[in-house]
């Protein structure tokens, strides 16, 4: 065998090491790109907008007079929603999770139905308002009622929640439930008893997660015809709401009209990130506290 | 296969299967037992009738069966998807084969001990009380005599008595294995099933599962898969190898590893294959 040349070696290796060190710094400069625009965005908003938070701004009423405005109602919208989305996305998703990987038989039938759920997960969110429009406004005659966006909101959230749960439960071990099974246990007794607490963490997580992006989704409530201008706090599922990021939508928009809208909407951003960033930081308490070693 | 191969198969095994002495009743009695995985055959006319309360190993190299085999003995084997059987195992009086036999009850009197430790993440006491809870035992008190018991009965009560409510996964490889015999132990089984329970074990460990195991066949019955011959020599009454699917000889461990009467059994368990 031909002998390694030390001096080409080490030649070379100053070449290795610099290519290296080149592909590291795209690499650097790739994850930096997403954080400068995020914090571009975060102190923009925050100089705009922080200054108009105070507790008027959090508890007042909606008014077209921008000093007086508040965006209780939008809030109390966005809760109300997420009391009818947690729920439904909760049990109709981990339902189908658990039926898609426990129960379904492998064949044409269920992998037929997950390749849908997965292409239903990149449907564009507006494909969903009209949907709910059909659905639950027209159909169900729920018009835009607190109940209709919720459901909306639902149906689009859930094939991200299912996928995630499904990735979930495959996850835990097959020698764990094969423990289970063959001490006499029932499927039923060893999804709730074994597989379900072993994938508690990683279901919560994802369903969390998938909640952040049902608070902040604004195309399905135009579709729906959600006002953005209500005065009246919604008060249970069957009154008319607007929430969050529609009152940022009309804001915006007519920020033309009045430029200090533009300093609201930058504020509601504000609380809305909030809002997020307390959901996050739920589901990494949960993950953490819940997380079983396997 | 064709009805004279299968005559002649028959015949074959009942002239190396002898019967059990009678001081022992049989537990399990497979009789032409065949086995596909799809389009695999992989168990081929099983006769074997297995003793109660004896040690009764299972030999033989990779892919012969022998797993497929155990894990048809609590049918956990219809966790794979496409299997299909034919002929019959017979387990108190009853052929467990048969669909209107009850895997849930099959399973509460057959335990088993799988070859990779697999406790549940939970702590040492919910895992051996799991078995109890998932049969309908409630009572705090009889829970806590039948985790003691089942504790003492695998000889590890004295190495966790203090942290019952610690993490299984603390134990040590050895001491898990134990504790998934014990967990076994607490469903109060007629039947322990092992497959290769030491094959991840280091030595000293191995020792103690091998002990176990001779302590428990006072009251269990203990049929147990080892690729290790030595370990069948040690523990065992009974002997069957397993090769490509078929049984090719079933006897007492003395007999089998001295004189045995098949040259493909002497040709294995001399290391010349395998």
């Amino acid at each position: 065998m031909e002998k390694l040349d030390t001096l080409k070696l080490t030649s070379r290796m100053n070449a290795r090491v610099r290519k290296n060190a080149i592909w590291k710094s795209i690499f650097f400069l790739s994850t930096l790109f997403g954080l400068i625009v995020l914090a571009v965005l975060i102190i923009r908003v925050l100089t705009q907008g922080a200054g108009w938070i105070d507790i008027n701004f959090l508890t007042g009423r909606l008014s077209t007079d921008a000093e007086r405005a508040g965006i209780m109602g939008a809030l109390l919208g966005t809760v109300w929603v997420m009391l009818v989305v947690i729920p439904v996305t909760l049990i109709i998703g981990v339902g189908t999770a658990v039926y898609l990987e426990l129960y379904a038989k492998r064949g044409k039938f269920q992998s037929f139905i997950e390749t849908n759920i997965s292409n239903l997960a990149g449907v564009p969110s507006i494909v969903y308002g009209l949907l709910g429009l059909t659905v639950f406004s027209r159909l169900m005659d729920l018009g835009n009622a607190v109940l209709a966006g919720g459901l909306t909101l639902s149906l689009l959230v859930l094939p991200i929640l299912i996928v995630s749960a499904q990735e979930a439960l495959r996850a835990v071990p097959g020698h764990l439930a094969e423990a289970s099974y063959a001490m006499g246990a029932t499927k039923w007794q060893t999804i709730r008893r074994v597989i379900l607490p072993a994938a508690l963490a990683s279901i919560l997580t994802g369903s969390i997660l998938s909640l952040s992006r049902a608070i902040g989704e604004t195309a399905p409530l135009t579709v729906l015809g959600i006002p953005a201008f209500l005065l009246p706090f919604p008060e249970g599922i069957f009154d008319t709401f607007t929430a969050l990021p529609m009152q940022i939508y009309y804001w915006t928009l007519d920020s033309s009209l009045v430029a200090e809208y533009a300093n609201l909407a930058a504020a509601t951003i504000v609380v809305l990130l909030v809002l997020l960033f307390v959901l996050n930081s739920i589901a990494i308490f949960i993950r953490n506290k819940f997380q079983q070693r396997y | 296969m064709s009805m004279l191969m299968e005559r002649k198969m028959t015949v074959e095994n009942d002239k190396h299967v002898k019967k059990s002495s009678n001081s022992h009743r049989i537990v399990y009695d497979t009789k032409d037992l065949n086995l596909w995985y799809s389009n695999t055959h992989a168990l081929k006319d099983i006769n074997l009738a297995i003793n109660e309360k004896e040690v009764t190993a299972i030999i033989g190299p990779s892919g012969c069966g022998k797993s497929t085999y155990i894990k048809t003995l609590n049918r956990m084997v219809e966790l794979v998807p496409g299997v299909r059987t034919t002929g019959s195992i017979t387990y108190k009086n009853k052929n467990i084969l048969d669909k209107s036999f009850k895997v849930e009850d099959l399973r509460t009197q057959v335990g088993m001990v799988f070859q990779k430790a697999n406790p549940f993440p939970k702590s040492i006491y919910e895992n051996i009380a799991y078995g109890p809870k998932i049969h309908g035992i409630r009572n705090k008190k009889v829970l806590d005599e039948i985790v003691e018991t089942s504790l003492r009965g695998a000889y590890i009560w004295d190495e966790v008595k203090d942290r019952l409510n610690e993490n299984a996964y603390g134990l040590s490889g050895g001491q898990q294995q134990r504790l998934c015999i014990a967990r076994c132990l607490a469903i109060q089984p007629d039947v322990i099933l092992m497959d290769e329970p030491t094959s991840a074990l280091d030595p000293k460990s191995t020792l103690k599962i091998e002990e176990l195991a001779q302590e428990l066949k006072k009251d269990y019955s203990i049929i147990i898969v080892t690729h290790n011959m030595q370990q069948a020599a040690r523990i065992s009454d009974k002997t069957a190898f397993f090769l490509n699917g078929e049984v090719i000889e079933f006897d007492d461990t003395n007999t089998i590893f001295t004189n045995p009467a098949d040259n493909r059994t002497e040709d294995y368990i001399s290391g010349r294959f395998g």
